[in-house]
């Protein structure tokens, strides 16, 4: 029971930097703009944490510095691809690696420096339940941010008037434009929200799952979550499904190979990539629907008629 | 009239062109540039870091007689290929490529250029311009295994290892022996990360490890993040690569440390004298490319004493970590009483050795 709590707590926590940067993606996207640089926007969140959680040994201002730090990286990305209006996937590459250099330079002489440990919540009473406290009410309260802000992320897309808004000029930018909604500022919005979210995913990452800084620790994460919005057919409770298989069996197969079973390790590093692939597709193999739920004017420039 | 006046200009513009690249070439004799690819970042501290280290010692060494410069982040593959030909295209002298995966592109660039020397890290393919180097890391496994066996108390040794190649499996065995002969009960467990650096994925593997009981980690992988995961869970571990004690205070009870000052000095030095010649060179704790960090101040008198003399065995030429009997792992014996292990057997180790539990990857 304490093994299987530890590997549902490992599993969260390693699928937490992913859903965070994936939600935020996902309503850059759906408001039509494909945001390459998702890597570059965590990295940045990383040591933009990391450096000022060292400064000021505290953790909400790191958090702030992580979000505004992503925030910044999403609005110079919208200045190329809005306002310029450069082609968007050579932006975001381009930030993409900006992004990793920035953050190397600016992360020297952070390294093998450590980082205070993370609060983690703690109920009386409930978080002692055997098992479930633990798991339910004993994690950094970053894990619960995550989850809630899937449910934002859904109810205000679903439910609220601003989400109509933004699917809106995700959907047809001219017609959204034409009956007097403001595309631009919308989307700079739109990819602001998915900076900040990214900056606080690779903050996860620097000051929760590996409390330390070293230049590149997000290790291609960006791009995983770039891939999980595309295959959870931009849709939140698919995302939180596809990072938390993701995260899931990263750890199931290290604890398989812990455990010594013999299947190769090969075949197991290759499983989480598979398995949230095969699960997301087959739940969204309904190309009708999928074709409805993906953003029409994705990566598309939005020229205002004048 | 108008003609001729065109050819003179070509001849002309001809001849300045020739002028400038033989100019050129000349500079680029007086002053031979010295290239590096490394893997990871310099920044990873731990191999592409004392790699880069090589570098900097150069520099200190030779001053203004060479250039260098160097690409790091590297991956093992086929952009490989397209970043060695292109530090070979552009006036390199000698090119360090410093990862196993570099060797095929290295071997392919340099029968390309043949005018460029090439030295490729840890493989096994030499070309008269291509000479390999490498450490005997295992020599150091030996003596963390030797530690390791002594300071468990769950008898459970976790090992975070990277790609199933000679020089990993020979470090596991190594240190699986090693361990072994100071306790009969000790038990390897051994996930494969498949990948050099990932920070994050090494952290997951090490406390996939700790849940299972182990209380002591190594790891074959490139960042410091299962030190700094040992030192917060309050248990033990090996540096890998260079000295992480500044993530592990208390956690590092040694670190088996790469130093290839030595080797790349002497080198560029035959380089600039003219006298460099194809080579394979595996030099370990005696010639000091492979040393181990301070021991950390939790060891107690008598273990370090049982390190100590296996380091200066090793050295000494006295003691092989590889001495027989040795089973392979299938039952099927492998040296025979007294035998020492071969070179050629180490550099092409595809199997565990007895004793070890869980399927090696092929």
């Amino acid at each position: 029971m304490e093994l299987l709590a530890n590997i549902l707590i490992s599993a969260m926590i390693a699928a937490t930097p992913l859903l965070f940067a994936a939600i935020g993606e996902l309503v850059a996207e759906r408001s039509g703009v494909l945001n390459l640089s998702v890597e570059g926007m965590m990295i940045v969140g990383a040591i933009a944490g990391f450096s000022t959680v060292i400064a000021t040994k505290s953790v909400l201002l790191a958090l702030a510095a992580a979000i505004a730090s992503g925030a910044v990286m999403a609005a110079l990305f919208g200045v190329l691809a809005l306002t310029l209006r450069a082609n968007q996937v050579a932006s975001g590459l381009a930030l993409s690696m900006f992004g990793l250099g920035l953050s190397a330079l600016w992360g020297q002489g952070y390294s093998g420096l450590s980082a205070p440990a993370f609060p983690r919540l703690f109920v009386p009473g409930l978080s002692d339940i055997p098992f479930l406290g633990k798991l339910l009410f004993g994690q950094d309260g970053l894990i619960y941010l995550s989850l809630t802000m899937v449910a934002a992320v859904a109810w205000v897309l679903d439910r609220t008037r601003l989400g109509l808004i933004v699917r809106a000029i995700g959907e047809n930018h001219d017609a959204a434009h034409a009956i007097g909604y403001r595309v631009v500022a919308l989307r700079y919005l739109a990819l602001m929200f998915g900076g900040a979210m990214a900056g606080l995913g690779g903050a996860y990452l620097s000051l929760v799952q590996t409390p330390l800084w070293v230049e590149r620790m997000t290790a291609g994460r960006g791009w995983i979550a770039l891939a999980l919005v595309a295959f959870a057919a931009w849709r939140p409770w698919r995302v939180l499904l596809g990072a938390y298989l993701f995260g899931g069996i990263t750890i199931l197969q290290l604890h398989s190979q812990a455990l010594g079973v013999k299947i190769d390790a090969q075949l197991l590093s290759m499983l989480p990539y598979l398995a949230t692939i095969v699960v997301l597709v087959v739940i969204s193999r309904d190309v009708v629907k999928v074709k409805l739920t993906a953003p029409q004017c994705l990566g598309k420039p939005f020229h205002a008629a004048d | 009239m108008r003609a001729s006046r065109l050819a003179k200009l070509v001849a002309g513009s001809a001849v300045a062109g020739l002028m400038a690249l033989v100019g050129w070439a000349a500079h680029a004799q007086t002053k031979p540039k010295v290239s590096f690819v490394y893997v990871g970042p310099i920044g990873d501290h731990g191999w592409s870091y004392q790699h880069h280290q090589g570098l900097q010692a150069l520099k200190a060494e030779f001053g203004d007689k060479i250039d260098t410069n160097y690409v790091e982040n590297v991956p093992e593959g086929p952009d490989a290929e397209r970043v060695i030909d292109q530090l070979a295209a552009s006036g390199s002298s000698i090119i360090f490529t410093t990862s196993f995966g570099f060797m095929n592109p290295t071997i392919k660039v340099a029968a390309r250029y043949a005018n460029v020397k090439f030295e490729h890290a840890t493989g096994f393919k030499q070309a008269p311009n291509v000479a390999t180097y490498n450490a005997r890391f295992y020599e150091g496994r030996h003596v963390i295994g030797l530690i390791a066996g002594k300071m468990t108390k769950t008898n459970t040794v976790g090992y975070i290892a990277s790609f199933p190649i000679p020089e990993v499996v020979m470090g596991i065995n190594s240190a699986y022996l090693a361990a072994k002969s100071v306790n009969p009960n000790i038990k390897f467990k051994i996930v494969w990360v498949s990948t050099w650096f990932d920070p994050g994925k090494e952290t997951d593997a090490a406390k996939a490890l700790v849940d299972q009981g182990a209380d002591i980690l190594m790891q074959h992988t490139d960042s410091p993040a299962a030190m700094k995961f040992a030192e917060e869970k309050g248990i033990y571990a090996f540096g890998q690569a260079s000295d992480m004690a500044s993530f592990g205070p208390n956690a590092q009870l040694t670190s088996i440390v790469d130093n290839w000052r030595p080797y790349y000095i002497r080198r560029v030095k035959a380089l600039l004298e003219g006298t460099w010649q194809t080579s394979d060179t595996w030099d370990g704790i005696k010639q000091g490319t492979v040393s181990l960090a301070p021991w950390s101040r939790k060891l107690p008198a008598d273990v370090v004493k049982l390190a100590e003399t296996a380091r200066d065995g090793i050295a000494a030429g006295t003691l092989h970590p590889f001495t027989g009997p040795i089973n392979k792992q299938d039952g099927s014996p492998w040296l025979k009483e007294g035998e020492k292990a071969s070179d050629k057997d180490l550099l092409s180790m595809n199997f565990y050795v007895a004793g070890i539990e869980g399927a090696l990857p092929k």
